[in-house]
């Protein structure tokens, strides 16, 4: 190994080491906390421990379970639409002009410049009206509204980088659409798809005021069990949800990790030779 | 409906292609890229389409793979019209510019995949491989990624991969230009082999007409999305059909006079011509510029062809010497052996021969 690599190396490492400090320190006083049982003020660790906090968590009575699924189930659904909708909205985006392309790109940046709340409010109104309202589909179909810009951002930047000649060959050579999708589109958009269905994955999970107003109480996610347990001043308990919550959030991180840095990045897509 | 696979050596049906005013015009833009164009492809041959870039050539070819829809106009593989078959089932392979081997495959993933498409079965599939790899004198290369190949390696992986299919016809898009000077030799000796071997009908796509001369059987060439001239290759030195594609051979010398009873009368003087495009009425007269023939000053200068004129550039280029020669207000070009034009030197008087076999007569051009 020579002296740059070594020098490299050990800049990676460092930086690594930093992100994962960064991202964990915060979770160690939190840990803490869901085991204290007494900890009174200038003590530096609680007087006493106990497994109080989680046994509650996992308790049928706190509805922690109930909500982890509520929200996994709305995360993934909502990830999986978006998908559906960024893809060949990134491409049309991403490689094709297009009149009003300006107007399409506005309109698809709005839900970010927009102040949620406002957005929601009118979106209430209507899903009254539709019935949507208090309604899982009703939340999942709120929760599109601020993921779609990202998702769709990520996309039309794979595609910009997308070389389309790739399908032609393929078609050329005997693959009908379809396995021409599965076997040459697919794979080149992969890392792409992975980055921006963890942006949906997480803008999802950590939806609050738009599912409280349009779940109006009756979808409990985990948010919303997590600010209901804050108010309500365990401090052991709501640490406990607190990790709960964060879990899972840090596991498909680093399970994407490698779609996001390094060769397999988002920006992948082939690239035009 | 895929093709049966045949499973020793490579037999492939001869494919005639024919186009009939083949037009497309891409969405937005004033011209068409392609404006009604006739071509026939004789099976079992290697045709050149040929022209600057922008012409249409490539376009051409991708309606011929069915990758683009014409606009109107038709094409028939054997009499038979394939418009409305679409690309994949249509047996005309393309052989892009720059390989686009999937990059995430590898080798022999590559080469099997069209037959991975058509659903042959995977130990065929690995022999025929095997064999192709072989047939681009690259074996034993399988389990390699194309990233681990050199362009020349691409290049042969991807004409692999094209002929694994047995297409109908072979399409190649500039094959050589991406190649360096020692390697273009290589594959251009690999192209004509294999389609020979196999009698498959190919057509490549080029902007280098020396490229189109050493490969092709016939060429086609284009300008401005208009077919101008097919032949064979020497035609387009010896015959070309207007000065637009005789420059674009490297022709230089173009005198604008009156034809005559056989005879071209200029500002020069009269020619004795021996054959030309245009035999009657106002023509420009050609010849190649390593057709003239340069002799001393004295030498016959008063006599039929002869042109008295003076040396005005000398370039030494190795193989020959240019020899730009100035008679009256006109330059004629002049490809000289070197060892011929030794003495010459600029500002001498030469006298010029042009041969009456030599020279040919062009339609003068619209401004």
């Amino acid at each position: 190994m020579t002296n740059q690599t070594r020098l490299t190396h050990l800049l990676r490492w460092l930086a690594l080491s930093a992100l994962l400090f960064w991202l964990l320190l915060p979770l160690i006083p939190l840990l803490i906390w869901s085991f204290a049982f007494r900890w009174p003020f200038p003590l530096l660790l609680p007087e006493s421990w106990s497994l109080r906090a989680w046994q509650i968590a996992f308790s049928a009575r706190s509805g922690m379970l109930a909500a982890l699924w509520n929200s996994l189930v709305i995360a993934v659904a909502v990830t999986l639409v978006s998908m559906l909708v960024s893809i060949p909205a990134g491409r049309a985006m991403g490689m094709h002009r297009f009149r009003g392309k300006r107007v399409v790109e506005f309109l698809l940046l709005a839900p970010t410049i927009v102040p949620p709340l406002a957005v929601v409010l009118g979106i209430h109104v209507l899903f009254i009206r539709y019935g949507l309202a208090d309604t899982r589909l009703g939340v999942m179909l709120v929760h599109l509204s601020p993921i779609m810009p990202y998702a769709v951002l990520v996309m039309a930047g794979v595609f910009a980088n997308y070389n389309p000649e790739y399908e032609e060959q393929a078609r050329s050579l005997g693959a009908g659409p379809l396995r021409t999708f599965w076997y040459v589109t697919l794979p080149a958009i992969f890392p792409g798809m992975m980055v921006a269905g963890l942006f949906a994955f997480l803008i999802s999970w950590s939806q609050y005021i738009t599912t409280l107003l349009i779940g109006g109480g009756f979808i409990k996610t985990l948010p919303i069990l997590l600010f209901a347990v804050a108010g309500a001043n365990d401090t052991a308990l709501t640490a406990a949800i607190s990790i709960i919550f964060v879990i899972p959030a840090l596991l498909l991180l680093l399970l994407t990790a490698r779609y996001l840095t390094g060769e397999d990045a988002a920006a992948g897509g082939f690239g035009r030779v | 409906m895929p093709r049966p696979v045949a499973l020793d050596g490579c037999e492939f049906d001869m494919t005639q292609v024919v186009l009939t005013d083949l037009t497309k015009k891409y969405l937005g833009a004033t011209a068409p890229a392609v404006d009604r164009l006739n071509l026939e492809c004789e099976s079992g041959r290697l045709h050149a389409l040929l022209g600057p870039s922008g012409c249409g050539k490539t376009t051409t070819m991708k309606m011929i793979a069915g990758l683009l829809k014409p606009n109107s106009g038709d094409i028939a593989f054997d009499g038979a019209s394939v418009l409305h078959t679409p690309a994949e089932r249509r047996g005309a392979v393309m052989v892009f510019q720059n390989y686009l081997l999937f990059p995430y495959m590898s080798v022999g993933e590559n080469v099997g995949f069209g037959l991975k498409m058509r659903g042959v079965d995977k130990q065929t599939i690995r022999r025929r491989v095997a064999e192709m790899l072989e047939l681009v004198r690259l074996p034993g290369i399988e389990a390699r990624r194309p990233k681990q190949l050199s362009g020349g390696q691409q290049q042969r992986v991807a004409l692999a991969r094209a002929l694994i299919v047995q297409p109908k016809v072979l399409l190649l898009d500039e094959p050589l230009s991406n190649l360096d000077a020692h390697l273009r030799d290589e594959m251009r000796e690999l192209i004509r082999t294999i389609q020979q071997q196999m009698n498959i009908t190919t057509i490549f796509v080029t902007h280098d007409q020396e490229e189109a001369v050493v490969l092709a059987d016939r060429i086609a060439l284009m300008f401005d999305g208009v077919l101008h001239q097919v032949d064979a290759p020497q035609r387009f030195y010896d015959g070309p059909v207007s000065a637009r594609v005789a420059r674009f051979f490297g022709g230089a010398n173009f005198l604008p006079g009156q034809m005559h009873n056989g005879q071209f009368e200029s500002r020069l003087g009269c020619f004795a011509v021996g054959q030309g495009a245009v035999l009657n009425g106002p023509a420009l007269l050609t010849i190649r510029p390593e057709a003239i023939q340069l002799c001393a000053a004295e030498s016959g200068s008063q006599q039929k062809n002869h042109l008295p004129g003076r040396i005005i550039s000398r370039l030494y280029t190795g193989a020959n010497t240019r020899v730009k020669v100035q008679v009256n207000e006109f330059t004629l070009t002049v490809i000289a052996d070197p060892h011929a034009v030794d003495a010459a030197r600029t500002g001498d008087m030469v006298t010029l021969y042009l041969a009456p076999e030599r020279l040919w007569t062009l339609p003068i051009e619209s401004p």
